[in-house]
């Protein structure tokens, strides 16, 4: 698998995702600078966590228009296989390359906690680690999670299975309305959304940060081994 | 600005008559306004350490691990494998005073910016927080903006914020304290000092443009609070987190190749102190062109631009030959960069701008004739054992009031709005343990954290709350099972011209030295803070409580052997150490019978080291599946802590005959550890053999607290309690 990490003025979880992916595949990524112009050659384009150019005028707006956002489009219109944690979930969907928007958490402070996810998008790499239903454990750390879209595009989602993941309870219980679930209220629950053709997924937790053994566990392992699996090592 | 150089000016920038006379003394005429704002800065308490230099002397500093003691950015010791750890401690308490969200936030920004400075990446962050009285008007306030700023620009960072401390005292109404400590690993061949070197060789300023901002803001922080101290709030300096990331990485990046000869980062007292600090340390002149500084605002005077407190900036002397590969590096990370001046053969810093020189000071009589005061110190006497007072409300109900008070609720509030997992290597987050533990990268080896202070007994003995402040973070390190290596430390006092205040000052030092000597455990870096009073409308000043706060770094070869102290599922629980019943000064006194009497507890430093070495032997061996210190409390509070941070409960034999019940479990006797095991047996024998008290508290498991006395606490009710606190303080959830 020939995977690239972007690496934006201000992303900072780059390290932690290579770490992981270097975990689950034995390769180390390339890292991918800002102003490079072609990300031809690889199979994955993972964009990671931060405060790409500080997420000041709004998180991921000014990334969304950086130059290897373009190359990135082009890799994404020819069937590319993209995935966005964090930061990176909200740079597609600056760059309308995911349906949404992260809006501040609803209880407008910066969350940084263990969550629960369910499983629910079908047959895309990202999710196969786990079956449909599954409930996994992974880090949260973000002030702008709260997803949005139009009421007809999570209809889509949801009739689409697109939804990647939701949060919910550890038993797998989901309760939009219950802040102590759906920690940053985010619509229907939704923390992970999948593309149209299901290859670009973006997701608000952190899942590279429980893949180590000696660091918490390896609850988020298994999406990067299906991954990998999916490229081959 | 046309202001008259004189007396009544000096006056009115921090300096005495007798300092304004040096000054006339040493330039041989009346300074121009630039010179006098460069001594004024670099006189203050704040830069010169006047009244504390003398005492700071007699602090234990070394050790064969030790690399480099106090007088750097920050201190650096040996951890292994060819590595350093860099760290230190910084107050920025005025300027969380008045505007907290960015006072926290620089602070943050200025004690990494110390470790990177000396080409460590930082890899952890902790803050020792004290706030007013949580009933107090303003205290929401305080907290909510100090909790956010710290957050906003950690967060940012990058840097894990892993641990740290959180008191609530009516003594920091006006005056709250934030102590923020970061620590960075670098190769240990690989550490920049700040010692200028090679006359000729360009002088390099790099990061954000300078403006107006934090002008005379050491000078500030060597002040008292009054009423007009909002009035200072354009002398709070703003930060930009995104331009430090950009900074540190750009930094990093140029200290890989062999381009930089000194650095030094700038702090309080901007462009003036790092100019001077890195001239006068490398025995050599500067000359400084404000010309070429970039710039912010419009209009600038020299005196504005030398005294500028704008953050994310640093100041380099490099190899000429190398100067444009450095370049091309800041230009990549989008960051100004700017030759300013060089270095000279003088002796002197001489500062030009549009032509004209506008200060020309000698640097040796600017730092060596700075003045330092033995100021008079009175001890008060330290109140007698307190007798103690009958059990008003039975064991349960007290357990119950003490894990919901401010000092002892969940914190989780606040850990929440920081990022404790970033880069990756996170073993115990806040909470999990004693002491916060992160990997060092690439190795199996740890680093084990923590920061401690027991204000209310620094109150009633400053000489026992220094040396508890350095056992309890001793204690914290340990009960990790990590080998504690080193400590940081931030002194937060009153004004030292109070001679009582002196006197707590003095003695709170001899009780860290004592303390730092009988373990093993020197101070390599460290920050003072004095002034830390309020004024009230009637012109009567209070002071803070006396808090010497301790930051440490241990160090464990395996990771896999740390423990925390969430109690297991199964086992036995044993109490390490001896149990008097000391209820002076303790929560207990304070929280159920509203008194704050007596003398704290005793402190045995042959005890202290004797329970902490067969502690974490025991640990090493695997012998312990959980450990945590007795301190805040005492015994019954650290059991519920346990039980707390799993969800499971023990059973509690009944307290020995010799000692009253409430003493017995809510005492604050030093030098004890409760650890659950599952070979009890094994442990006993081998503690008796090493000659350290131990004694069975009782069987791990089930889900409540079930005392010999017949009662039970369920776990899940002692944590909702727990965890009630900071929603209702403020006004969430």
């Amino acid at each position: 698998m020939k995977a690239g990490v972007v690496v934006f003025p201000g992303t900072n979880r780059e390290r932690d995702m290579a770490h992981a992916l270097t975990l689950a595949s034995g390769q180390t990524p390339k890292m991918l600078w800002h102003q490079e112009e072609s990300v031809d050659g690889l199979d994955l384009v993972i964009i990671p966590g931060g405060f790409s150019f500080g997420d000041y005028l709004r998180s991921g707006a000014m990334a969304a228009h950086s130059p290897i956002m373009t190359a990135v489009r082009r890799f994404a219109e020819k069937g590319g296989y993209i995935l966005g944690v964090c930061n990176g979930f909200q740079i597609l969907t600056e760059a309308q390359l995911l349906p949404g928007a992260l809006l501040r958490n609803a209880g407008m402070r910066f969350l940084s906690q263990d969550c629960h996810l369910k499983v629910e998008g079908r047959d895309s790499i990202y999710t196969k680690g786990w079956s449909a239903g599954d409930v996994f454990r992974t880090p949260m750390a973000h002030g702008d999670g709260n997803y949005t879209a139009s009421p007809e595009m999570l209809d889509r989602l949801e009739g689409e299975g697109r939804v990647a993941f939701r949060y919910c309870r550890e038993d797998g219980h989901v309760q939009v309305d219950d802040p102590q679930i759906n920690l940053n209220g985010s619509a229907r629950a939704i923390a992970g959304v999948l593309s149209e053709n299901r290859r670009i997924c973006g997701m608000m937790p952190h899942p590279e940060n429980l893949t180590d053994p000696a660091i918490g566990g390896t609850d988020g392992l298994p999406l990067f081994k299906a991954i990998v699996e999916a490229f081959g090592v | 600005m046309s202001l008259t150089v004189d007396g009544e000016l000096a006056r009115s920038f921090g300096l005495t008559a007798e300092e304004y006379d040096k000054v006339l003394a040493i330039m041989g005429r009346t300074p121009s306004l630039t010179e006098l704002g460069i001594f004024s800065v670099m006189w203050s308490e704040h830069c010169s350490y006047k009244s504390s230099r003398k005492h700071l002397k007699t602090l234990p500093t070394k050790a064969p691990w030790v690399i480099h003691g106090p007088g750097e950015n920050a201190g650096v010791i040996d951890i292994g494998d060819g590595l350093a750890a860099v760290f230190k401690m910084e107050s920025h308490n005025h300027p969380s005073f008045i505007e907290p969200y960015q006072g926290a936030a620089t602070g943050v920004g200025g004690i990494m910016r110390d470790v990177f400075t000396m080409g460590a990446r930082p890899v952890a962050n902790l803050n020792a927080l004290r706030f007013g009285d949580a009933e107090h008007a303003d205290t929401r306030r305080v907290v909510d903006g100090v909790v956010r700023g710290i957050g906003g620009y950690g967060n940012c960072m990058g840097v894990p914020t892993v641990g740290g401390e959180t008191n609530f005292h009516r003594a920091y109404n006006g005056n709250p304290l934030v102590n923020a400590m970061t620590v960075g690993i670098a190769q240990k061949d690989r550490i920049f000092l700040s010692a200028a070197a090679g006359v000729g060789n360009p002088v390099v300023y790099v990061g954000s443009k300078t403006g107006r901002d934090g002008i005379h803001g050491a000078t500030m922080s060597s002040a008292e609070f009054d009423d007009e101290s909002s009035s200072k709030r354009p002398t709070v300096q703003v930060g930009d987190p995104f331009t430090e990331k950009l900074l540190v990485e750009a930094c990093l990046e140029l200290m890989a190749t062999d381009a930089v000869i000194s650095i030094q980062d700038m702090g309080a007292a901007g462009l003036t102190s790092s100019a001077v600090e890195m001239a006068s340390k490398g025995e050599v002149g500067i000359d400084l062109d404000l010309d070429d500084v970039p710039q912010r605002e419009a209009n600038m005077l020299a005196y504005e631009m030398m005294l500028s407190e704008s953050q994310e900036r640093m100041l380099m002397v490099l190899r000429p030959d190398r100067t444009e590969q450095a370049r091309k590096i800041f230009e990549k990370w989008e960051l100004d960069f700017a030759v300013i001046g060089h270095l000279s053969d003088t002796g002197r810093i001489t500062v030009r701008h549009k032509g004209n020189v506008e200060a020309d000071i000698p640097l040796g009589p600017l730092a060596d004739e700075a003045p330092i005061y033995d100021r008079p110190a009175l001890n008060k006497e330290p109140p007698a054992y307190l007798t103690p007072p009958a059990d008003p409300v039975g064991i349960e109900k007290a357990l119950e009031t003490l894990i919901a008070s401010p000092d002892l609720a969940s914190r989780s509030w606040i850990w929440n709005q920081y990022d404790s997992t970033v880069l990756g290597q996170t073993v115990k987050r806040p909470g999990a343990a004693d002491a916060a533990i992160i990997r060092v990268e690439g190795t199996s080896r740890g680093l084990a954290m923590t920061t401690d202070c027991t204000p209310r007994y620094g109150q009633a003995d400053p000489y026992v709350g220094g040396l508890q402040a350095v056992v309890e973070a001793w204690r914290n390190v340990t009960a990790t099972g990590a080998q504690p290596l080193a400590m940081t430390d931030n002194l937060n006092f009153g004004s030292p011209e109070n001679p009582y205040i002196m006197g707590q000052f003095v003695q709170a030092i001899k009780g860290m030295g004592e303390g730092g000597r009988a373990l093993d455990f020197p101070i390599v870096s460290g920050n003072v803070s004095l002034y830390n009073e309020t004024r009230s409308d009637t012109g009567l000043t209070s002071a803070i409580l006396p808090s010497p706060v301790i930051g440490a770094v241990g160090v464990l070869d395996d990771i896999a052997q740390a423990v925390g102290l969430a109690m297991p599922e199964d086992g036995e629980l044993l109490l390490v150490g001896e149990t008097w019943g000391e209820l002076g000064q303790s929560l207990w006194l304070r929280e159920i019978c509203g008194r704050e009497e007596g003398a704290p507890p005793r402190i045995n430093l042959v005890a202290e080291r004797r329970n902490g070495d067969f502690v974490r032997q025991q640990i090493r061996q695997g012998a312990i599946k959980a450990c945590h210190d007795v301190s805040d409390g005492g015994l019954l509070v650290a059991i519920a802590e346990m039980a707390m941070a799993s969800g499971v409960g023990c059973y509690l034999q009944a307290h020995p005959r010799e000692l009253s019940m409430h003493a017995y479990w809510f005492g604050e006797d030093q030098a004890r550890y409760v650890i659950a095991t599952s070979q009890a047996d094994k442990l006993m024998a081998e503690a008796e053999k090493a000659g350290v008290p131990i004694r069975r508290l009782g069987d791990v498991g089930g889900s409540d607290l079930r005392f010999a006395y017949g009662t039970r606490l369920d776990v899940s009710h002692l944590k909702a309690l727990n965890n009630a606190f900071f929603s209702r303080f403020m006004g969430e959830g």
